[in-house]
């Protein structure tokens, strides 16, 4: 049905072309599941674009290649003839729900337009039909829902939005390009049995797009692994699983997470607990209408206790929403809450940001997002020196540069990487950056906040290992908040599961995994495992 | 409100300068000035003065010209609508010079019709309204003799002020289109739409105008607001008989509750088309609406 030959592909105009694809050949069959595998930047998403011709015009070239669909080559096809197949023939999904609705016109408007392009139909006609689709995918009360704006709908909820829109004309390929990333765990079980439903009922092809290996392994027929742009295995699925042919597939399945705790030797539970929260409240006020008048609230954080020993890593488990992060910020006082907090055995509360100012170099947070959190406009040495400028001012500048260099080759950079700035730097080793920022101040605690949810996989485990090994050296507690439980098992030495801003089970690592007690946690454990 | 009367109150008097000298002429003897200056109420102290302002106003009575003694409500009456004509006219202008500009520029950008688009309308922001106007004078009313050079007699006398306004907002509006729909194209629904096989026209359109329609109402909201004011320079090139002309009058002739009131009329145009702006707002994206 699809078939791309010696597809090779280049961004940029003139002299400063960047091939981003090398001569990448697959083909598929009609009703087919093929998932094409990689970690950013290896181009899957690039070849699942063209196929669509959606590239920006002008900031694209084929230097050779064809994309053959059903016998038209749409690589050499004009905008008009490729216009009959988008959404017809081939319908497309995309990562972000939230984003890939347009948020002034209801989903209803959105939802009528390819049957009314494609096939004609009137507005009404169109209607009824997409009402049908919403209902088989699951959104409940469609005809009311129809109506609704996209901001009104959850993740999930866009996510099928989005999928009936693709199969409103009965395509022969769909292409969904990292379709449940975006969603929480027990979500992403719900998309992909919905994907899978609609893939028997409609029997199309559809070629997944995804960094997931378990999506991978339990959604696909066959799967093309790809790196830096060029495809290096092809297998079906079990092969892959089974007997990896070519290396970097071998490093692909090596990099995910431990299924094991880690060994708690350096937990010192004999001492006080370093960190301790008692009883923690926080209650976000919704204020509306003319006056601003207190309509409601939001408790994130609803009679919280916790301890965190010295050398423990303690895992918070939840979903979007569930309090997990604010928390976090709660526990160091970067958000204000109720309820008692020591660390150390110093009390927290009542302390006023002044007074917490000299105690903070001891509890320090690295964030998700290794691109915005680390300012574009200085260098590495500034970025990893500033706490120290602030924290120990009495130190020169050459003794300040001395100790930049030494973090930075602790956390595997290289000394002569101090005068770059972070957009010259890999997501990982911008996460390494923000790593090395930290440490600098020797802090006895650190949150994580998803440190690792925007790195790749082999990437993951790097930092991951990174962060073991740190904690091994320097006894540091880490509070590691994550949504992902397979990454949160290799990391903590105890669990918290946390639902609606509450506790809803806290164990032992291997307790809590091997036997569940809450149904929620079974729930959010039975996706993960699949996912 | 109370802070905009006081400051322009206390402003107006503080500039040197006497009505009733205006009024009278230099030659005029001091016991004639002494009973006009008591007869308009200008010899109490500056307090009272002001006291008797705000009660007056509280009660909507602007009180009367020095100059005319005409009530200064019908004065105001008779030149907000000119104003309000010129301000919306030029506004039909820019919209109409540069939603297509914007679009064209956002269309085949970084090509050449991009950079000639975007470099007119450079030029539309640099040129003076001083000169701009004469200049259309000088060529339509002088050379071509089609439009009338001044007043407001007949409809083709509005072209002229219009076009002259009209070129710098449009100049600024096209380059916001241009930005804002540059920005939107961008975004993952602009992508959704292209896959479902719509046409260009239809993305550009339906899918990313009303998107970027959010922040070119805010600069045409702050423009039409500084229109209904600031239009002084053209008003006065075309001798037009709104509010900017009256405003600038009525300095001249230290005629102080006049200039309150024009400024008055300038300060509560910016609070509505601000308000107007926001419901604006709430038309165009469904996400503020509910916030409301």
């Amino acid at each position: 049905m699809l078939s791309i030959k010696q597809l090779s592909l280049a961004f940029g105009r003139y002299q400063k072309r960047n091939q981003v694809l090398h001569e990448v050949s697959f083909s598929m069959q009609a009703g087919e599941k093929l998932a094409l595998v990689g970690e950013s930047g290896s181009g899957k998403s690039v070849t699942a674009l063209s196929v669509l011709g959606l590239h920006e015009k002008g900031q694209v070239h084929y230097p050779s290649g064809e994309i053959v669909f059903q016998g038209q080559d749409l690589l050499h096809s004009s905008e008009a003839e490729l216009r009959r197949v988008r959404g017809s023939k081939i319908a497309m999904i995309f990562q972000e729900p939230m984003t890939s609705l347009n948020p002034v016109y209801p989903i209803g408007n959105q939802l009528v337009e390819p049957l009314m392009l494609h096939e004609n139909l009137s507005y009404a006609a169109a209607k009824k039909h997409m009402i049908e689709l919403l209902d088989r995918t699951g959104i409940p009360e469609p005809h009311k829902r129809f109506d609704s704006f996209p901001h009104m709908l959850s993740g999930g909820q866009r996510q099928r939005v989005m999928i009936a829109m693709a199969l409103a004309c009965h395509p022969d390929l769909l292409i969904a390009d990292e379709p449940t990333t975006a969603l929480d765990v027990t979500i992403q079980l719900q998309i992909l049995e919905l994907l899978n439903d609609m893939q028997k009922e409609f029997g199309m092809g559809i070629l997944l797009i995804t960094h997931d290996l378990g999506i991978v392994r339990e959604f696909s027929d066959r799967v093309c692994v790809m790196q830096q742009g060029r495809l290096v295995e092809e297998q079906p699925v079990q092969g892959l699983f089974d007997a990896p042919k070519h290396p970097y597939t071998q490093t692909l399945l090596d990099s995910r997470p431990d299924q094991s705790a880690p060994d708690n030797s350096g937990v010192k539970t004999h001492l006080p607990p370093l960190l301790e929260g008692k009883q923690l409240n926080c209650e976000f006020t919704i204020k509306s209408g003319f006056f601003r008048r207190k309509t409601g609230s939001v408790k994130a954080v609803d009679q919280v206790d916790l301890t965190l020993h010295q050398g423990e890593t303690l895992g918070i488990v939840g979903e979007s929403g569930s309090g997990k992060s604010t928390l976090g910020m709660c526990l160091l006082r970067l958000q204000d809450c109720e309820g008692d907090i020591y660390f150390d055995e110093t009390a927290l509360q009542g302390l006023s940001q002044r007074q917490l100012r000299p105690m903070r170099s001891a509890f320090q947070v690295v964030f998700q997002d290794p691109y915005s959190s680390l300012s574009p406009r200085m260098t590495v040495e500034q970025i990893v020196g500033e706490g120290l400028e602030i924290h120990q001012p009495h130190l020169s500048k050459a003794q300040r540069r001395e100790r930049v260099i030494a973090v930075l080759e602790e956390v595997g950079l290289e000394a002569n990487m101090i005068w770059r700035y972070p957009h010259e730097f890999s997501g990982g080793q911008r996460q390494r950056i923000a790593i090395a920022r930290v440490i600098i101040l020797e802090p006895r605690l650190i949150l994580l906040d998803e440190p690792t949810s925007a790195l790749d996989v082999s990437v993951q485990k790097q930092v991951l290992a990174l962060l073991k090994d740190l904690q091994q050296r320097h006894h540091i507690s880490y509070l590691f908040i994550s949504h992902d439980l397979k990454v949160v098992r290799s990391m903590s030495h105890r669990v918290i599961v946390m639902q609606k801003g509450q506790f809803i089970e806290q164990a032992e690592t291997e307790t809590l995994f091997q036997a569940p007690q809450h149904p929620y946690t079974q729930s959010l454990l039975k996706a993960a495992l699949f996912a | 409100m109370l802070g905009v009367v006081t400051l322009v109150f206390l402003l107006i008097h503080i500039v040197p300068g006497d009505p009733v000298e205006v009024m009278l002429g230099e030659s005029a003897q001091i016991a004639d000035r002494e009973a006009l200056r008591q007869a308009l109420g200008l010899d109490q102290p500056l307090f009272t003065q002001w006291w008797q302002y705000i009660q007056n106003l509280a009660q909507g009575d602007l009180g009367q010209s020095l100059h005319s003694r005409a009530e200064i409500s019908s004065i105001i009456a008779e030149r907000l609508p000119a104003t309000f004509e010129l301000a919306l006219a030029s506004l039909l202008v820019a919209v109409v010079i540069a939603l297509p500009l914007g679009m064209f520029a956002a269309w085949k950008v970084n090509t050449i019709w991009d950079r000639l688009s975007m470099g007119f309308s450079l030029l539309g922001v640099s040129i003076p309204n001083f000169w701009l106007g004469p200049l259309l004078i000088l060529f339509f009313s002088l050379y071509l003799g089609w439009l009338p050079v001044s007043g407001r007699e007949s409809f083709s006398a509005i072209i002229l002020p219009a076009l002259t306004l009209g070129t710098a907002l449009a100049a600024i509006l096209a380059r916001m289109v241009r930005a804002s729909l540059l920005e939107i194209l961008n975004e993952d629904y602009i992508r959704t739409a292209r896959a479902k096989g719509l046409s260009e026209q239809v993305v550009l359109w339906k899918h990313a105008m009303r998107n970027a329609a959010l922040p070119v109402t805010t600069i045409l909201g702050l423009q039409l607001g500084a229109l209904l004011g600031g239009a002084v320079i053209t008003e006065i090139i075309f001798s037009w008989p709104g509010v900017g002309y009256t405003l600038v009058e009525a300095i001249q002739r230290r005629d102080y509750p006049l200039v309150q009131a024009s400024v008055l009329m300038v300060s509560l145009s910016y609070i509505i088309i601000n308000r107007l702006t926001d419901l604006v707002y709430a038309l165009i994206d469904p996400r503020i609406r509910l916030a409301e």
